[in-house]
């Protein structure tokens, strides 16, 4: 006689992503909030670090006056190279704890919304790793998105910022190469950082119990 | 169908259960016996307060008793493990609520169709056999709805459907009929006994309902924690049969 109870199957990946991604595009305006949090912390570092790697492009390239120009400005040159000081780097971080705060913060509230439809599922016969799944992969679309957003608005910023202050050679001389890899930290910062803020709410969300969604309050 | 001789599909022995409000115990059951027939329509009546919300967390493995003992099918609920317990809430039991509890972001199929996704359908399966749930409670043509868009009879009928999914043994429904309006509470009974009778689900429900207790097999009143006692359908139509 085959056993009475056999065990739920883990659900595929490609189910998961197909549910969050859903649930993450009709909770737009939701997933927009949060993931500006993102954009404007990872927009700030990228601004900043993408800042000094036009000037090192600049550099090598720049005349006598506008070396002075870039001095008189107040950037410090170190070793031959501008990069960032101490100052920055407390700043970036600083801007950065904030923005997993914040993502806390708005993922907790959106776990308290969703009580019901978590309960829901999970009397539907979700597990409790699916529901963690759902939070982790709408916590990186968010992260993704709100990292290349961030950067790319940090970087176009930084360039016309330049573009302003010392003309045209800031675009000749734009860092291809150097500003894609800054693209790909920043975003890949955000991605981190957005996994780091969901842990928490995702763990209390899986481990809701099912009786909730059996409440008749709203 | 002789109703008398099938096993029952939940039985309840000795079931407690304590919650911890601040510094008080309180007790919302008190030692509950009771077995549930296969295919049967029962429905659970009692006061708010009584205990009978904490009994349907018992009958449909939500929660886990005191002390006492709860077996689906004859499996002791409180020897499975997690995956067993989704297995089970999956596949044998259909919850239907008084809320609905339909999943706002997705529409009438997908809702209808989450639960065969976590039971690993295919996908070309799961919307077939959607798609016939959805005609089976008249609304197939809706198939694309999200719950807002419905009404809540319609919203109701898609819980209905939703329940019936991974064709469980037993269909639990907490006041199925408390946010709708007379007629559409009427379609929804009919329907519920409905499938009770062709399809031999047990149908445990929660109700104020009159018009419930007329379709019922059995009534089992609880109060105070405890069953204050149990009707057979014979009786009812004697007790509540002129009411309605």
């Amino acid at each position: 006689m085959p056993r009475a109870v056999e065990r739920q199957i883990v659900l595929p990946w490609s189910q998961v992503v197909k549910i969050s991604y859903n649930s993450m595009r009709v909770r737009l305006f939701r997933s927009i909030i949060t993931t500006l949090t993102l954009t404007l912390a990872i927009a700030f570092v990228a601004f900043t670090w993408s800042g000094y790697e036009i000037l090192n492009a600049i550099w090598p390239h720049a005349d006598a006056s506008l070396q002075d120009n870039i001095l008189a400005k107040g950037y410090e040159l170190v070793g031959g190279q501008f990069g960032t000081g101490p100052k920055d780097r407390w700043l970036a971080i600083l801007s950065l704890l904030v923005c997993v705060v914040g993502i806390v913060n708005a993922q907790l509230m959106a776990v308290t919304e969703r009580f019901r439809e978590i309960g829901t599922f999970k009397c539907l016969g979700a597990l409790d790793s699916f529901v963690v799944r759902i939070f982790v992969l709408e916590s990186v679309y968010q992260g993704f998105l709100g990292g290349v957003s961030g950067a790319v608005l940090g970087i176009f910023v930084a360039t016309c910022s330049f573009l302003i202050q010392i003309g045209w050679d800031a675009i000749l001389y734009w860092p291809f190469l150097k500003m894609f890899f800054t693209l790909c930290w920043a975003s890949s910062t955000a991605v981190f950082l957005s996994l780091v803020g969901v842990i928490y709410p995702a763990l209390v969300a899986s481990r809701m119990q099912p009786a909730i969604a059996l409440r008749t309050e709203e | 169908m002789n109703r008398q001789n099938g096993h029952s599909v939940v039985r309840l022995s000795e079931v407690t259960k304590v919650f911890k409000m601040g510094d008080n115990l309180v007790e919302a059951l008190k030692g509950v016996n009771f077995a549930i027939r296969e295919g049967e329509y029962l429905s659970i009546m009692g006061p708010s307060g009584s205990g009978k919300s904490t009994l349907f967390n018992m009958i449909g493995a939500l929660d886990k008793p005191t002390s006492g003992r709860v077996f689906i099918d004859e499996v002791d609920v409180a020897q499975l493990d997690a995956y067993e317990l989704a297995w089970l809430r999956c596949r044998k039991i259909g919850y239907i609520f008084q809320t609905f509890n339909l999943i706002h972001v997705m529409t009438a199929i997908e809702n209808v169709t989450l639960p065969m996704i976590f039971a690993g359908m295919s996908r070309d399966d799961y919307i077939h056999k959607g798609m016939d749930l959805l005609k089976l409670v008249g609304l197939a043509d809706r198939y694309h709805h999200k719950p807002s868009e419905l009404s809540g009879g319609q919203q109701q009928r898609v819980a209905v459907a939703r329940a019936l999914a991974n064709d469980p043994a037993i269909i639990l429904a907490d006041e199925p009929t408390g946010n709708l309006d007379l007629t559409t509470g009427e379609e929804i009974i009919t329907l519920l006994k409905h499938l009770s009778t062709e399809r031999n689900v047990t149908i445990i429900s929660a109700t104020h309902d009159i018009k419930m207790l007329n379709v019922s097999d059995r009534v089992v009143w609880i109060r105070d924690g405890r069953i204050d006692r149990v009707e057979e359908r014979a009786d009812l139509k004697i007790s509540v049969g002129e009411v309605s």
